[in-house]
């Protein structure tokens, strides 16, 4: 593993009782990258967002973050670390004010920055700022998708993991979206980018990795994966 | 019909005395609105909040006032320990053990009382217990007025808190939505007991500001906590505000009840709002449809 290594995924393996989900999966990303984890719905991506935030135990295997092992880490320690995740499906507070959500992404993280921090997500998503003493759960999905991705933005993250962030939009938006995360990225923060947008994903990141049945199936810088022929049949729908 | 030099300081009596029900029912809607925990236990630990006002005051001579700044805090303590270390390891995350759970501490440590406090009812001699306050030609005995602002100031304490402070930020966020609290980083177990020990703190509040003019027997929470129920469904389960109002018309009803009624009729207003409530507007006053 290079010092360049931010995220090391190595022979992963978790599930949900019995039930095993993820069956040894490997990955990695290097700072300052887009890494796109891609797949279609059922096939475990959630669930690896899910136990990189420690939310549900790994099995097996391990996950190194900067060169530390978390994978026994509690979600909280893993917020303390700077990894941050924004989940699918948002998973806003719906009943505080879009400032209350803001504000409790620098929870643990970020604190002493927080009143800059609001300030420059408010600059980004001048949507927010208009609409910050409104109830978070009166917001349209969109709206509520910039909160989701403000609130992360707040704990000052060294790698952001967006899943699904172009879930329910409207193409428009999703196209929105999609450069938003590029211009998150420019800065240099490490994007996790899990997504069934195949097409878009693999425009804006580096590399992906195609997940199927719990597996990697296919892996590699985007340029070369757009032309896999494996890959424009069962995702692109090209022949 | 009475006139109003009966009913003002029947109105005002019954103010003080809601102000206190109110005190309960915060705790209570708490612990409810964050965790959906219907805290059996309640009456219990306000039970035991009085008599450690008691023996704070028969042992060492301590007055009640002064046991608000030991009593709150170590009812939180309590709470945070009952939550972290009982409630919450119990429950395995099902709401009916949880009840069960709450059921049970109850019936531990009422007859814990029983034993080592045996059954008798006590009260403490504090030399204001009599004095009395004129407030719009009403008298009212002094403890009471004292604990009327007492209770509204804990209650905007409270409030304070839950809408000022990190902390109460996050007890809000986690009673929505656990997974977008866990991202966060809010440590879902200690601001669960946070929210329970604050619950119980208030009953520590209300302990400290009843005993001057009630007393204490193993049996004493029951009543409150009947009408503190009563009251968290009025205000709608979990809200603050409606806590507060419910407590207050509460206070009022039983004492124009007892007025009117006699004594021992009071509380029959108290059970007739509630069962209008549940048919008319069973998510409550101020409650929202779950």
């Amino acid at each position: 593993m290079s010092n360049d290594t931010m995220l090391l995924v190595d022979g992963l393996r978790a599930g949900y009782g019995a039930v095993e989900v993820l069956r040894g999966v490997s990955f990695d990303l290097a700072k300052g990258e887009i890494v796109a984890l891609l797949g279609s719905n059922g096939v475990g991506k959630t669930t690896i967002s899910s136990v990189l935030s420690g939310l549900i135990p790994a099995w097996s295997g391990r996950i190194v973050f900067d060169g530390m092992e978390i994978q026994t880490r509690t979600p909280e320690a893993i917020v303390d670390l700077g990894l941050i995740q924004v989940p699918e499906g948002r998973h806003i507070f719906p009943n505080l004010t879009v400032r209350e959500n803001l504000e409790l992404g620098a929870y643990r993280r970020g604190k002493p920055n927080r009143a800059r921090n609001l300030d420059r997500v408010m600059d980004t998503f001048p949507r927010l700022r208009e609409r910050a003493r409104q109830k978070a759960g009166t917001l349209s999905g969109g709206e509520q998708q910039m909160l989701a991705i403000g609130r992360g933005m707040m704990a000052e993250p060294r790698l952001l993991i967006l899943d699904e962030p172009s879930i329910g939009l409207s193409p428009l938006l999703v196209e929105e979206m999609f450069s938003l995360i590029g211009t998150l990225n420019k800065d240099g923060l490490p994007i996790l980018l899990v997504e069934q947008n195949v097409l878009q994903s693999l425009e804006i990141a580096d590399r992906a990795f195609v997940m199927e049945n719990g597996e990697i199936r296919l892996s590699g810088p985007t340029a070369t994966l757009m032309d896999d022929p494996d890959l424009k049949r069962s995702y692109l729908g090209l022949a | 019909m009475p006139d109003m030099a009966i009913i003002v300081p029947s109105v005002l009596n019954g103010l003080t005395t809601g102000a206190l029900y109110a005190l309960v029912a915060l705790g209570l809607t708490l612990i409810y609105g964050v965790l959906h925990i219907i805290n059996f236990a309640h009456g219990a630990l306000l039970m035991l909040g009085l008599y450690a006002v008691y023996y704070l005051n028969v042992q060492f001579g301590i007055d009640p006032y002064v046991a608000l700044l030991i009593v709150p805090p170590g009812m939180f303590a309590l709470g945070y320990a009952l939550q972290r270390g009982i409630i919450g390891r119990a429950s395995h995350g099902r709401d009916e053990n949880i009840l069960l759970v709450t059921l049970g501490l109850a019936i531990v440590i009422e007859n814990l009382s029983l034993f080592l406090f045996k059954s008798d009812t006590r009260i403490i001699d504090v030399p204001y217990s009599f004095e009395v306050v004129e407030i719009l030609g009403a008298f009212l005995p002094l403890p009471k007025v004292v604990a009327f602002a007492g209770a509204l100031i804990t209650a905007a304490l409270l409030w304070l808190i839950m809408s000022k402070t990190d902390l109460g930020r996050a007890i809000r966020a986690l009673a929505k939505e656990r997974k977008g609290a866990k991202l966060v980083g809010i440590d879902v177990e200690h601001v669960f007991a946070m929210s329970f020990g604050l619950g119980i703190a208030c009953l520590g509040v209300a302990a400290c500001l009843l005993l001057p003019s009630y007393y204490v027997n193993p049996q004493v929470g029951h009543g409150f906590v009947l009408i503190a129920f009563t009251i968290v469904v009025l205000g709608g389960m979990g809200s603050f505000v409606g806590a507060l109002l419910g407590g207050l018309i509460i206070g009022v009803v039983e004492a124009l009840g007892g007025l009117f009624f006699g004594e021992s009729l009071g509380q029959l207003g108290i059970f007739l709002i509630f069962i209008l409530v549940l048919v008319f507007r069973p998510t409550g006053l101020l409650g929202h449809k779950v």
